[in-house]
């Protein structure tokens, strides 16, 4: 049994291992076999010759391109990712400052998408073709054809500017900036850390528009899955049994037919909590969210490759690993599986 | 245990007459379907076979005396009565009272019919507490006891199982068990062995007969295996497109006299067979009244 | 609503639509609808007739269709709708509310925001025809060869496939288009780049199903040579699929489309790309709503006609697909 364990961690791990590397040759490919020069990016054109030389040679760019893989994958298997040209301070450091306000966003959505989705999902799923059915179907099909930016931007018309229920822009209001210790970077966490309901509330209000944005596009992918798997479940005969035995309807549904789907809804519900980092790029920009997402597009505009490289990094990798966990939680949670 | 028999015996424990389920028509326009039409029979603490081919009505008897056909199927009757109680008149929430405690219904495939996530011991023990209040330590010994009512060697090991680490004939035991253990007074067996070995399922038949006489239970017996009804019950019914065509004692199917019944013993193999081809079913609507 | 199979359904129907019609159109239909085709080109065109009409019956299918029609015509007769030029300048009507002189309002060099979501329709149509003219084909014949050759090829290129699936498709396309510079046309090759898996999946597990059919053998035996057999006989029979997963893939698309012009790295000014022009309506969103909202909605119906014209596709060519 346990030997089985030890081989199927280590075939999950060469799994993410590669991905990761392939990821890491992306990254490469587009950072040095693409029209910028890399050296130009850091010496500047007003360069003379002599320091362009040197800053090559210094970058490791004489060496051949295998060499330069090895040595990139090297820097940043040791979390050296460069230096932002934009911010001049060590990429690395500047990620990890800002990636606790995009997990913060996104941690929060999934909970809504997930609180909301499922139920509507099985709401729809045993009405199925009446009209709850179909107004949760519209409703999750707009979460296909919305686009989140513009969301955003009609959100924060509506309900800052319009109607002043939610906060505007930025994580917080700005004289209550940095009042509280960043012991996680998670300001809700760190505010009741402190003890600091004012920061906590403020942050509260000015998470609740993004959270609720990024929340609607789970919800529409959770909803349509939900409702998919429950559709299956309730053609499925045991129901019929569960119903013989007199079991009252509401159980039938919530405690046989959703059982079997609680497993493959954790694969979902994975797939949505990466698919929101990296939907909060977009959101991040319309709300000046100091999170990695708006790192990234402003080192996209200043041609900060390092920067870019680096964010793209890490948000990848945090993909690959919610994916990949989401799929190995599958197979180790299913009980059909482990025999 | 033998159940004691109430006064009346001879009251009849299901009376259906003119039973008529229906399914709405290929387009909004179309006539409704009746897959069953005008069904009655009665019957008492025995056991009813009900015969006939896919497609005859047979399953949705079955599931209509549940009630568990659902919109947009109905089922309507002139009487459709229980025990004395008027099952059509009953609201929902009484039939589930119904269900499992007095009138239980045992289907085709355990594989599919048994809840593929919950123990065997945990499926069966929820069809005790939905109808009657136990402490765990009485329901785990009631769980032990029916499983070895019917016929399960180890029975704290099997309840513990899932139901795809068990075979196909002892989750149809299981199946048995789970709908016995609230003592209904009437079971439906939806041909319950059609999807077991062959070697199987005299055994399990065997067993729902012996479990049914021992608990003076009433028995609708629904098969397309018309020899296998006539060795299990008392009475048969042979249906055919909805109606029933034919109804006899079991000992006298020999003397059947509609000509879909002579039609469907004819088609079976003797033992010691002297014809060269079996005669082919002819299906034609002067087969239904 | 569930739908069932519909394939079967097509066949001679005996209802009354026919009987007021010219004898001429039930000749055709009945040509169309003969169980016995005497050509491959009748039974192609029956097959045709057959499903347009299972999707016809499909009313949310219908709308999508007409949005996506509605596309395609806007992009082919834009500089006959649009009432004004997209890009002419009028600075003395900047911002002006919607009204019966400017459909959707002026923007903040006074253009006809009409116009420009017009004139922006080519824009759109013309990524996302790309796109799926790049990256569909791309997948299709890395997926066949992947599935017809089977051991250290399949498991080479599915390893590539599923390694690109497990990236994030919007930050890629965004770092390469960092890397190549803004601009319409990086922006499709960034897209494509990432948009090709899924058919590589779609055309392997389709290509595995009938791999060891006895047809393929037939051919081998004939001395037909694998690229012959690929081209010919196995690619076609991927392309249902596919269609509707190009069909369903193109709201996503669109919307990556829009992103990278919000954030100024598609198509360029002064072209009326609806990313874009949301992005340069982000300043007067308070106070000139339209400016930002129009081409939102736009965005929004055109990805919601793609996403419905899919469903029902999906429905006709693959009945068996869970009902999602």
């Amino acid at each position: 049994m346990a030997v089985r364990w030890v081989k199927d961690i280590s075939a999950f791990a060469l799994i993410v291992a590669l991905t990761f590397l392939g990821l890491l040759a992306i990254t490469f490919f587009i950072g040095r076999v693409v029209p910028i020069d890399p050296v130009l990016a850091v010496v500047g054109d007003r360069a003379t010759q002599a320091q362009y030389e040197a800053a090559r040679i210094a970058m490791g760019l004489d060496r051949s391109l295998p060499v330069q893989f090895v040595d990139y994958v090297l820097n940043v298997l040791q979390g050296e990712l460069g230096r932002s040209v934009s911010t001049n301070r060590l990429v690395t450091t500047d990620l990890l400052r800002v990636f606790p306000a995009t997990l913060e966003m996104a941690t929060l959505g999934i909970l809504i998408g997930v609180l909301l989705g499922v139920p509507m999902g099985v709401l729809a799923a045993v009405h199925q073709g009446r009209a709850v059915d179909q107004l949760i179907r519209l409703f999750a099909l707009l979460g296909y054809a919305v686009p989140a930016f513009w969301l955003g931007l009609v959100g924060l018309a509506v309900f800052y500017a319009g109607l002043g229920w939610a906060a505007g822009p930025g994580r917080i209001d700005v004289f209550l900036d940095g009042l509280v210790d960043p012991v996680t970077g998670l300001l809700l966490v760190d505010s009741l850390l402190a003890g600091d309901t004012e920061v906590f509330a403020s942050a509260l209000h000015h998470l609740a528009l993004p959270a609720l944005i990024l929340g609607f596009f789970s919800l529409a992918y959770i909803a349509r899955m939900t409702r998919s798997f429950m559709l299956d479940q309730l053609a499925q005969e045991y129901v019929i049994t569960a119903r013989v035995k007199g079991v009252a309807e509401w159980r039938v549904i919530w405690q046989h037919a959703f059982r079997p789907i609680r497993v493959p809804l954790i694969t979902v519900i994975g797939l949505s909590y990466a698919g929101l980092l990296e939907g909060s790029v977009m959101i991040e920009t319309v709300f000046s969210w100091p999170g990695i997402g708006n790192y990234l597009t402003v080192a996209l505009l200043n041609a900060d490759m390092n920067a870019v490289l680096g964010a793209t990094l890490v948000i990848g990798a945090v993909f690959i690993l919610i994916n990949r966990v989401s799929d190995l939680l599958y197979r180790v949670l299913d009980p059909r599986s482990r025999t | 245990m033998m159940r004691e028999m109430p006064d009346g015996a001879t009251d009849d424990l299901l009376r259906v007459q003119n039973l008529v389920v229906s399914f709405p028509g290929a387009t909004r326009a179309a006539e409704r379907i009746e897959v069953v039409r005008g069904l009655s029979f009665t019957l008492a603490r025995e056991r009813l076979g009900i015969v006939g081919e896919s497609g005859s009505g047979k399953s949705m008897t079955g599931r209509a005396i549940l009630r568990l056909i659902r919109a947009p199927g109905r089922v309507a009757a002139t009487r459709l009565q229980f025990d004395g109680i008027d099952l059509l008149a009953l609201p929902e929430r009484g039939m589930r009272k119904l269900r499992g405690a007095r009138l239980s219904m045992i289907m085709q495939d355990p594989t599919f019919s048994l809840h593929p996530i919950m123990s065997v011991g945990r499926q069966i023990g929820e069809s005790l507490s939905l109808h009657e209040s136990l402490s765990r330590r009485e329901r785990k010994q009631r769980v032990r006891a029916m499983l070895e009512a019917v016929r399960i060697d180890d029975p704290d090991r099997v309840a513990k199982l899932y139901p795809h680490e068990i075979s196909g004939g002892m989750g149809q035991r299981v199946m048995i068990a789970m709908m016995l253990i609230a003592r209904p007074d009437l079971l439906i067996a939806d041909e319950p062995t059609s999807a077991l070995d062959v070697s199987v399922q005299a055994s399990v038949l065997q067993l729902i007969d012996d479990l049914v006489t021992e608990r003076g239970m009433g028995l609708v017996l629904i098969s397309h295996d018309l020899s296998l009804v006539a060795r299990f019950c008392d009475r048969i019914l042979v249906m055919h497109r909805g109606q029933v065509v034919e109804t006899c004692i079991a000992s006298e199917l020999h003397r059947a006299r509609h000509p879909y019944t002579q039609a469907l013993l004819a088609a079976v193999p003797r033992l010691h067979e002297t014809r060269d081809t079996l005669p082919v079913l002819e299906r034609d609507d002067r087969m239904s009244t | 609503m569930r739908k069932t199979g519909m394939r079967k359904t097509g066949m001679r129907k005996t209802g009354t639509s026919t009987a007021s019609k010219p004898a001429g159109w039930r000749a055709w239909r009945a040509w169309l609808l003969d169980d016995s085709p005497g050509s491959r080109g009748q039974a192609d065109a029956g097959r045709a007739y057959r499903l347009t009409a299972a999707l016809l019956r499909n009313p949310l299918a219908v709308v999508g269709a007409l949005i996506v029609l509605g596309l395609v015509l806007t992009a082919a007769f834009a500089p006959w709708i649009a009432p004004a030029s997209p890009i002419g300048q009028d600075l003395s009507n900047r911002l002006m509310p919607p009204s019966s002189a400017h459909w959707m309002g002026t923007d903040e060099l006074g253009r006809n925001i009409f116009s420009r979501v017009v004139h922006g329709a080519r824009i759109t149509l013309t990524i996302v025809a790309l796109v799926a003219v790049i990256s569909a084909p791309l997948g299709l014949i890395i997926g066949a060869v992947s599935g017809y050759f089977g051991s250290w090829v399949d498991r080479v290129l599915m390893g590539l496939t599923d390694m690109f699936l497990s990236l994030p498709k919007l930050i890629l396309a965004l770092a390469f288009v960092a890397a190549l510079g803004p601009g319409i046309e990086n922006a499709i090759i960034a897209i494509a780049i990432t948009a090709w898996p899924p058919y590589a999946r779609i055309a392997r597990a389709e290509t595995l199903t009938f791999r060891q059919a006895e047809f393929i053998s037939a051919m081998r035996l004939l001395g037909a040579t694998h690229t012959r057999i690929i081209i010919r006989h196995v690619l076609p029979l991927c392309t249902s699929s596919l269609i509707v997963r190009a069909t369903l893939d193109m709201a996503g698309i669109i919307l990556t489309a829009a992103g990278l012009g919000f954030l100024g790295l598609g198509a360029q000014p002064p072209l009326p790309e609806w990313g874009a022009m949301i992005s340069r309506g982000r300043a007067f969103i308070l106070d000139q709503w339209w400016v930002a909202t129009m081409p939102g909605i736009a965005i929004i119906v055109v990805s919601l006609g793609f996403c419905l014209l899919g469903d029902g596709l999906r429905d006709v060519l693959d009945p068996k697909h869970d009902d999602a």
